[in-house]
């Protein structure tokens, strides 16, 4: 009685924890990761640029069109 | 007694930020639906209200910078991929519309809450609000005038709020390709302008910054809704001379 419970809450838990992921990765990584690793290595290098004083809040907006330009030209194959 | 001055700066102030925060939740509910959007917000307001009523004047010491870059990176790439979609939208069908809501075409759950639109709004009014709140703590407390702050800070809330709540039927209207390039370029739009500043990065113009971020995005959405035209009519025009 006990161990079905506990095999019912594991499976439970491990299919919200399955779900949770799911969710998530759609949501950061959609349809095409090489978009949201674009802004994240973006932020990254403007980061890294400000810290050594250089002005770098356009390299994001910049980065962003340009990866969504690959990612169309990509699909559109 | 209220203090016209702190009364007009914080109602000035708090509006530019709930004015971001009800284009965002009318946004998100046009697009993905209004029930859970809707539970989103305030599900956003309950955590606010409980942090200001935990926090206090302590409010200011809340690291806003890391919730703007974690708020702002999410909808920054999220925002993307409305574009996206968005693009490839009009491309194909114009500025027609789909007809009615296509759930599933969207992701969008036909039955149970939407994680998506109620994260969306969650993050939009949290953030939002609590730099309305840092605001009325900021001005109330710099002029010894905290209700008259929280009164203007109020006002611009029953204000803008209501406009939105106007305006949602009119942004209904709008063809559903057409709004959903819309709600991604100015989720990009917010999401850039977060990111970057929760960096600790100053924009050029500060809030006004987020109007050339929208258009720069509206922009690139133009220039590459005529590219995926030009190419798809390159592509029938090769499958028509090949069939003959």
């Amino acid at each position: 009685m006990t161990v079905s419970w506990l095999n019912r809450a594991a499976t439970l838990s491990l299919r919200g924890l399955v779900a949770f992921g799911k969710f998530w990765y759609g949501f950061i990584i959609g349809d095409d990761w090489t978009v949201a690793a674009a802004v994240a290595a973006a932020l990254v290098v403007t980061w890294l640029l400000h810290t050594a004083g250089v002005a770098a809040w356009w390299l994001p907006p910049l980065a962003a069109v340009a990866a969504t330009g690959t990612s169309l030209r990509r699909i559109s194959r | 007694m209220i203090n016209p001055a702190v009364f007009a700066t914080t109602f000035l102030a708090a509006a530019v930020e709930i004015v971001e925060m009800v284009i965002i939740v009318v946004g998100v509910g046009v697009v993905r639906g209004w029930r859970s959007t809707l539970v989103g917000a305030a599900s956003g307001l309950v955590i606010l209200t409980a942090l200001i009523l935990a926090l206090g004047m302590a409010l200011t010491h809340v690291p806003i910078g890391v919730l703007r870059l974690v708020v702002g990176s999410l909808l920054f790439v999220f925002g993307l991929q409305w574009l996206r979609k968005g693009i490839r939208r009009v491309a194909a069908n114009g500025f027609r519309g789909m007809g009615a809501r296509a759930a599933t075409d969207d992701g969008i759950p036909t039955h149970g809450m939407d994680w998506t639109a109620w994260l969306l709004a969650f993050k939009g009014v949290l953030l939002e609000g609590l730099e309305v709140a840092i605001i009325v703590v900021t001005f109330g407390a710099a002029a010894r005038a905290f209700p008259t702050a929280a009164l203007a800070a109020a006002a611009a809330l029953v204000v803008i709020g209501g406009a939105g709540a106007l305006a949602h039927r009119a942004v209904e209207r709008i063809p559903r390709s057409a709004l959903q390039l819309l709600v991604g370029t100015l989720l990009s739009a917010f999401g850039t302008f977060w990111a970057v500043e929760g960096l600790g990065i100053a924009w050029p113009g500060e809030d006004l910054a987020i109007i050339a971020l929208a258009a720069w995005y509206i922009l690139a959405a133009a220039a590459y809704i005529g590219y995926l035209r030009r190419h798809a009519q390159h592509a029938r025009q090769l499958a028509h001379a090949s069939a003959r």
